[in-house]
């Protein structure tokens, strides 16, 4: 009856979703650059301690991780639940120090690398708050024989609220 | 004569996308690495058995036992004190009698960096001869160690931070590595500051485990 009642009843209006592929993609592409993909499974658990003077850890390919700490579940099954170490991607179920594996471990990982950076090579010691140092001595030692002799202490970002107070 | 090329159809096109992205999100990880970067001392050479004999006001001994009470110097202390003591161990301000020896070194900045500096660059001044010994026992927990370690590192990081800012009027952190001229700077300021943490040998301290 009035020119306003026509305009309803058409249909009801669709929202184009032409471009949705379009920003879908680009937040595809956000996440594959700017994350890594996760290439060990950590079977310890390890719960890093915080502290204020952390960098961040430049040139992943210069750097091999080893953790430290109390197997998860499925793990402690087979091994027990004492604090065991992980290189990279291998968990040492061996008794006692393991010199020969790190060493073993140090040398593999130093021949992948160029020649340039064999001496550049750093040891991300990711290591539970809870272990008692005698286990981190060890490894130590055994890192220093083997001569890879740049180690990060793994540890989270902790804010103080006094900051830098002199 | 024109035909009508027949349209794929792209409504299954952010599907697929959607499902590309979520593949991303579950099997990737966000954080980046971080922690406190230390060098470890080389494994000593077989007739290098002979200690080398340290004065004894050069070295503040910081120790932490098996049940994580942190001792500097003979005295037990709160980790939050420990940063001050350490500056004041690395820049012997008052010239005491049981803080490290002071000596006179020359240090070349890039000529023309900064306008407290003489012409030529070089800074003189007194650096510390001092050496932080950081012991632990087998049962000391690694949180706490880190976290003494940690207070150690910033007691030098301040001391770098403050001179860069007075000389250089710029955050020690802010200098850029990839500028040879800012790189100069730093190299010269961790002459002055030097990171001199030694990790010592593991032993036991405090009884039997």
């Amino acid at each position: 009856m009035s020119k306003f009642a026509r305009k309803k009843g058409k249909g009801s209006q669709s929202i184009n979703t032409a471009s949705l592929p379009d920003i879908v993609f680009m937040l595809l592409f956000f996440f594959m650059v700017a994350t890594t993909m996760r290439e060990t499974e950590v079977q310890v658990r390890v719960r890093v301690p915080e502290a204020t003077e952390v960098k961040k850890l430049e040139k992943k390919s210069l750097v091999s991780y080893i953790y430290i700490g109390r197997p998860v579940a499925h793990v402690a099954r087979m091994y027990g639940t004492e604090p065991l170490i992980q290189l990279n991607d291998k968990l040492v179920s061996e008794e006692g120090i393991p010199y020969e594996s790190i060493q073993d471990f140090v040398l593999f990982e130093r021949e992948k690398l160029p020649e340039s950076d064999k001496n550049r090579m750093t040891m991300s010691l990711r290591i539970d708050e809870n272990i008692s140092m005698g286990k981190v001595d060890d490894v130590k030692q055994a890192l220093r024989r083997a001569k890879a002799l740049i180690i990060n202490y793994s540890a989270r970002k902790e804010y103080r609220d006094q900051g830098r107070q002199r | 004569m024109a035909r009508e090329t027949p349209e794929v159809n792209g409504g299954s096109l952010a599907d697929i996308a959607f499902l590309l992205l979520i593949f991303f999100l579950v099997t990737t990880t966000m954080d980046i690495d971080t922690g406190i970067t230390r060098l470890l001392p080389p494994e000593p050479e077989e007739e290098q058995e002979t200690q080398v004999q340290v004065n004894k006001r050069n070295v503040l001994v910081v120790l932490l036992n098996r049940s994580d009470r942190l001792m500097v110097g003979g005295e037990e202390m709160d980790r939050l004190e420990l940063k001050d003591e350490v500056i004041e161990f690395f820049t012997n301000p008052l010239n005491k009698e049981d803080l490290p020896v002071m000596e006179d070194t020359e240090v070349q900045f890039p000529p023309g960096s900064s306008t407290l500096l003489p012409p030529d660059g070089v800074w003189r001044g007194k650096v510390s001869k001092g050496v932080i010994s950081l012991q632990n026992d087998r049962s000391t927990t690694y949180g706490k160690y880190l976290q003494v370690q940690n207070e150690l590192v910033a007691a030098v990081n301040t001391l770098r931070n403050d001179f860069c800012k007075l000389y250089f009027d710029k955050d020690y952190d802010d200098l850029n590595t990839n500028n040879p001229v800012e790189e100069e700077i730093q190299e010269g300021i961790r002459q002055i500051y030097k990171m001199n943490i030694s990790e010592s040998e593991p032993k036991n301290i405090g009884g039997r485990n």
